[in-house]
C-alpha cells in the first residue's frame, strides 16, 4: 500500500468509528432521556401516560399511608399542583413527609404516578437540587425554609442533593 | 498559631509557584542552566509547604479545634480518630487541600526523578506544572479558605456527614486524586514538549510512567468508590452512571487510550500528535471532573455546599489550561512529522482502532453527562440521562474493544498476517464459545449474561495465550530455550496480560449480575428465607452504642443445605449529631459471589423490611479492577519504563523480535 492508501484507510476508519459513535449516541438520546417535572408544571403539561419521567416536590404532610404488602402512597406537592405516588418497595432511609423527594417511573390511566424508583437524599440538610428549583420557581422556596432544618451556617444557602 | 503557619505556608507556596513559573521558563529561553536548576529546590520546597499547611488543617481537626469554621462544620469531638483524619478531605476545602498537596506531590515527584528528561523540556514542563499549582493555590486561598476563624468558637461541631464516615471514603478521595492529579504531570510534560517543539519517541518514554502511576491510581480510587457506593447506600447497585462517577470514568478512558498509544509513539515513533493530544485530554478531562463535582453544577454528595464563585473560578481555570494547552497544540501540531509507517493490520493498526474506540466511548459518556446540563443552560428543561443511554452507547462501543484486544497483541508490528494470528487466536475463541454454552447450559438467564461471560473467559485465556505465544514461538522448536524466554520475558509483558486479563474478571463479575437473586420483602424473626442457593435467618434483635451513633443490629445465619456458613449483622446507624440514618449493609463473601442484606426500620410488630440479595461472583468486578492496577504496576516496574532510566535497557535480538 502507498502512504497515501494508508493514510485512507486511517481517516476511513476514523470516521466509520466517529458515524457509529453520532449513530448510536443520537439513537440512544432519541428514546432514554428522560423529563423533570414539578406537580404543577405535570398537570399544564398533560404528558400522556406510559411516559417515563421524573417528578420532584415535598412529599406533603399527613398524605403517606402505608397499603399492604411494602406499597406505600403518598402526595408529592410543589405548592401549584399535588400528584398522587406510589410505589412498591423499600423506602430510602431520609423518605419523610415534609422533605423533599424525586421519584421516578409514569402515569398511569388514573394520573397516578407509579413510581419504579424513589431517590434518596444523601443528608438531611440537602434537597435534590432539580425540587429545589421547581420549588423556587414556584415561590414556596425560602431560604432557611424545608431544607434548612440542619443546624449548620452553611445549611441556608445548601440546595444540593443527590440522585444517588 | 499552628493553623496561622499553615496559613502563611500556604501563601509561601503561592508565592514559590509563581517563581516556579517564571524562573525555568526563562532559563529555558536565555539557556541558562542556573535559571532552569531551580525548577527542582523550587518544587520540592513548595511541596514541603503545601505538606506543612495541610498538617496544619489535619491537626486542628484532629485535636477538634473549633475556632475553625471548617472543623466546627464538619467535625465532632466524638468522632473516631481515623474519621477526624479523612474528615479533612470530606468537605470543600479540605478536598482542594488534598488536591494541592497531590498536585505539588506531582510536581516534586516530576522533579525529583527526571534525570533522563532533556534540561529545558524538564524546565519548560516544570513552569506548565507551577501555572497549575499557583491557579490551584489561588483558588483555596481566595475562595476556599480552609483556615478561617470563626468569631465565637462553640462547644461542638456539626460533625461529618455519616455517609462519609466509612473506611471506604476515607481511601477513595486520596487514591481517586493520585489519579486525577497524576494526569497532571502528563499534561505539563507534553505542554512543555509543544513549548520547546521537539516532540520524538523519547518524549513516549518520558510520559508512559507517569500515565501508568496516573492510571493505576485512578483505576483503584474508581473501584473502591463503586465497592464503596455498593455497600454502604443499600441498593446492591455498584455504578449507577452518576455523573460524579462519569465524571472518573472520562480521564480513565482518555488514559487508558494514552497508555496504547503512548506505546506505539515509544515503538514505531508514530502516532505522535495523537498522543499528544490524548495526554492533554487526559488532565482535561480530569480537570472537567474536577470542575462538575466542585462547582455545584451536579446534584450529589460530592458537591458539599457550594457557592458560585468557586463555580467561576473552576471554570476560569479550565477555559485557561484546556484552552491555553489546546491552542499551543494547534500551533505545534503541523510542525510534527509523521514518525514510523504501518499497514493497516498490524499491531499499531489494532492500537489505532483501540484507540478509536476508547474516545468515541468516552464521547458518548461526556455526551450523556453534559447533555442535561447543556439543555438546561439552553432552555430550561430538566431532563436526566440514565443507565439505558449508557448501557446502549457506551455498550456497543466498547465491546469491539473486548474482542479485538487480544487479536491485536497477536499481531506484528509494522505489517502482520492476520489469518495466522486469528488461526493461533482459534483455540481460546472455541474456549470462549464453549464457555458460553456452558454457562448457557449451567444458569441459563438472560443473553447479554451468557455473551459477556464467555467473551470474559475468552479475554482471560487469551491475555495468557499471548505470554504462551512468546515463550513457545512458531516455528522453533518448543523446548528449546523455552525456560529462557520465560525468564526473560520483560514485566510489562505479564503487566499487559494481567491487565487485559483484569477487564476479562470484571466483565465476568458485571456479566453474573444477570443471573443474581433480589428479593425484597419483610422479614419475621426466626424464619426461613430463601435466597439463591442459600436460606437466610434472622436470629435475634440487638442495639449498640457506637461513639457518635447509636446501633441497631439484626443478628442473621447463612444456611446452604441445612448447614450454617455463615452469620452476619446488617444494621441500622442513627447519628445523633445530624439526626441521620445509614445503612450498613450486611455482606458476607461465598464462592467469590455475595449475599447482601439491607435492612429498614423494625416495625411495630417486630418483623424488618429488608432487601436481599444474592450475587453469584460479584467480588470479581472490583478483583478485576485490582488485577488491572497490578497489571499497570508490574508494568511500572519494567526496568524500560522505570522513571530515570535514560535509555532503554538492550534486549536479547530473539525477544525483540517476538514482540
Amino acid at each position: 500500500m502507498t502512504r497515501k492508501q494508508k493514510r485512507l484507510t486511517l481517516i476511513g476508519s476514523a470516521l466509520g468509528v466517529l458515524a457509529l459513535a453520532v449513530g448510536v449516541i443520537l439513537f440512544a438520546l432519541r428514546d432514554n432521556v428522560v423529563f423533570f417535572y414539578g406537580p404543577g408544571e405535570l398537570a399544564e403539561k398533560h404528558v400522556g401516560p406510559g411516559t417515563r419521567l421524573r417528578i420532584g416536590g415535598l412529599v406533603k404532610t399527613g398524605t403517606l399511608v402505608h397499603l399492604e404488602g411494602k406499597s406505600v402512597k403518598f402526595e408529592v406537592t410543589d405548592g401549584k399542583g399535588d400528584v398522587s405516588v406510589t410505589y412498591t418497595g423499600l423506602l430510602p432511609d431520609l423518605f419523610k413527609e415534609g422533605q423533599g423527594v424525586v421519584a421516578e417511573g409514569a402515569l398511569d390511566t388514573a394520573g397516578v404516578f407509579k413510581a419504579d424508583s424513589i431517590l434518596a437524599k444523601h443528608d438531611e440538610r440537602y434537597m435534590p437540587r432539580e425540587v429545589a428549583d421547581a420549588l423556587k420557581k414556584q415561590g414556596v422556596w425560602q431560604e432557611g425554609g424545608p431544607a434548612a432544618q440542619g443546624t449548620t451556617p452553611t445549611a441556608a444557602t445548601t440546595a444540593a442533593g443527590a440522585s444517588k | 498559631m499552628i493553623v496561622e503557619t499553615g496559613h502563611f505556608a500556604l501563601a509561601l507556596a503561592l508565592a514559590l509557584a509563581l517563581m516556579q513559573i517564571i524562573l525555568p521558563f526563562w532559563g529555558a529561553r536565555a539557556h541558562d542552566g542556573r535559571l532552569m536548576a531551580t525548577a527542582r529546590p523550587l518544587a520540592l520546597t513548595q511541596f514541603a509547604l503545601v505538606a506543612l499547611a495541610y498538617a496544619a488543617l489535619t491537626y486542628a481537626h484532629v485535636v477538634s479545634d473549633f475556632s475553625l469554621v471548617n472543623v466546627v462544620e464538619n467535625s465532632h469531638s466524638t468522632k473516631p480518630m481515623i474519621y477526624k483524619i479523612s474528615g479533612v478531605w470530606g468537605n470543600h476545602e479540605g478536598s482542594m487541600m488534598l488536591w494541592a498537596l497531590i498536585l505539588t506531590l506531582c510536581g516534586a515527584a516530576m522533579a525529583a526523578f527526571s534525570r533522563a528528561i532533556p534540561p529545558r523540556l524538564l524546565a519548560d514542563s516544570i513552569s506548565v506544572q507551577g501555572c497549575l499549582s499557583a491557579a490551584f493555590l489561588l483558588f483555596i486561598l481566595l475562595t476556599s479558605e480552609p483556615f478561617a476563624r470563626i468569631a465565637t468558637p462553640p462547644i461542638e461541631g456539626n460533625d461529618l456527614n455519616p455517609i462519609l464516615q466509612d473506611p471506604g471514603l476515607a481511601i477513595h478521595p486520596p487514591l481517586l486524586y493520585l489519579g486525577y492529579v497524576g494526569f497532571s504531570i502528563v499534561f505539563s510534560l507534553a505542554a512543555g514538549a509543544l513549548i520547546g517543539g521537539r516532540i520524538d519517541a523519547a518524549f513516549a518514554r518520558f510520559i508512559r510512567p507517569w500515565t501508568l502511576v496516573a492510571w493505576v491510581f485512578l483505576t483503584l480510587g474508581i473501584a473502591m468508590g463503586s465497592y464503596w457506593a455498593y455497600y454502604t447506600l443499600g441498593w446492591g447497585g455498584f455504578w449507577f452512571w452518576d455523573p460524579v462517577e462519569n465524571a472518573s470514568l472520562l480521564p480513565w478512558l482518555a488514559g487508558t487510550a494514552l497508555l496504547h498509544s503512548a506505546s506505539v509513539m515509544e515503538k514505531r515513533e508514530a502516532l505522535k500528535i495523537w498522543t499528544i493530544f490524548l495526554a492533554i485530554l487526559a488532565f482535561s478531562l480530569s480537570l472537567l471532573g474536577t470542575f462538575l463535582v466542585r462547582s455545584g453544577v451536579l446534584t450529589s454528595v460530592h458537591s458539599f455546599a457550594s457557592d458560585p464563585t468557586r463555580g467561576m473560578f473552576i471554570l476560569g481555570i479550565l477555559v485557561l489550561f484546556i484552552g491555553g494547552a489546546l491552542f499551543l497544540f494547534m500551533l505545534r501540531a503541523p510542525t510534527l512529522t509523521g514518525g514510523g509507517l504501518f499497514a493497516p493490520i498490524s499491531r499499531e493498526g489494532f492500537l489505532v482502532v483501540n484507540n478509536l474506540l476508547l474516545t468515541a466511548a468516552c464521547a458518548a459518556v461526556f455526551i450523556g453527562t453534559l447533555y442535561p446540563l447543556a439543555l438546561e443552560a439552553w432552555n430550561g428543561s430538566k431532563i436526566t440521562v440514565g443507565a439505558p443511554f449508557f448501557n446502549l452507547t457506551f455498550g456497543p462501543l466498547f465491546a469491539p474493544i473486548l474482542i479485538l484486544a487480544p487479536l491485536g497483541q497477536l499481531l506484528a508490528w509494522k505489517r502482520a498476517d492476520l489469518l495466522g494470528a486469528a488461526q493461533r487466536l482459534f483455540l481460546v475463541a472455541a474456549l470462549g464459545l464453549v464457555a458460553m454454552l456452558g454457562f448457557y447450559a449451567l444458569q441459563g438467564g438472560p443473553v447479554v449474561s451468557v455473551v459477556c461471560a464467555g467473551v470474559a473467559i475468552y479475554l482471560m485465556t487469551a491475555a495468557f495465550a499471548e505470554i504462551w505465544g512468546r515463550v513457545f514461538p512458531q516455528g522453533v522448536r518448543r523446548s528449546a530455550n523455552a525456560l529462557a524466554r520465560l525468564a526473560g520475558l520483560p514485566l510489562s509483558a505479564w503487566g499487559a496480560a494481567l491487565a487485559h486479563a483484569g477487564l476479562g474478571v470484571t466483565l465476568l463479575g458485571l456479566a453474573a449480575t444477570g443471573w443474581g437473586v433480589e428479593k425484597i420483602t419483610r422479614i419475621q424473626p426466626n424464619e426461613l428465607y430463601q435466597v439463591g442457593p442459600y436460606a437466610l435467618q434472622a436470629t435475634s434483635v440487638d442495639s449498640a452504642e457506637g461513639p457518635n451513633y447509636r446501633e441497631a443490629i439484626v443478628h442473621m445465619t447463612i444456611a446452604r443445605d441445612g448447614k450454617t456458613v455463615a452469620t452476619f449483622d446488617p444494621s441500622k446507624r442513627f447519628f445523633r449529631t445530624r439526626q441521620m440514618a445509614t445503612s450498613q449493609a450486611g455482606i458476607v463473601t461465598l464462592n467469590l459471589g455475595q449475599i447482601y442484606v439491607a435492612v429498614a426500620e423494625q416495625n411495630p410488630d417486630g418483623s424488618f423490611d429488608a432487601r436481599m440479595y444474592w450475587k453469584p461472583l460479584v467480588s470479581l468486578i472490583w478483583l478485576g479492577a485490582l488485577a488491572m492496577a497490578l497489571g499497570g504496576t508490574l508494568s511500572l516496574a519494567d526496568r524500560r519504563l522505570r522513571v530515570g532510566v535514560a535509555r532503554r535497557a538492550k534486549l536479547p535480538a530473539n525477544l525483540q523480535a517476538a514482540e
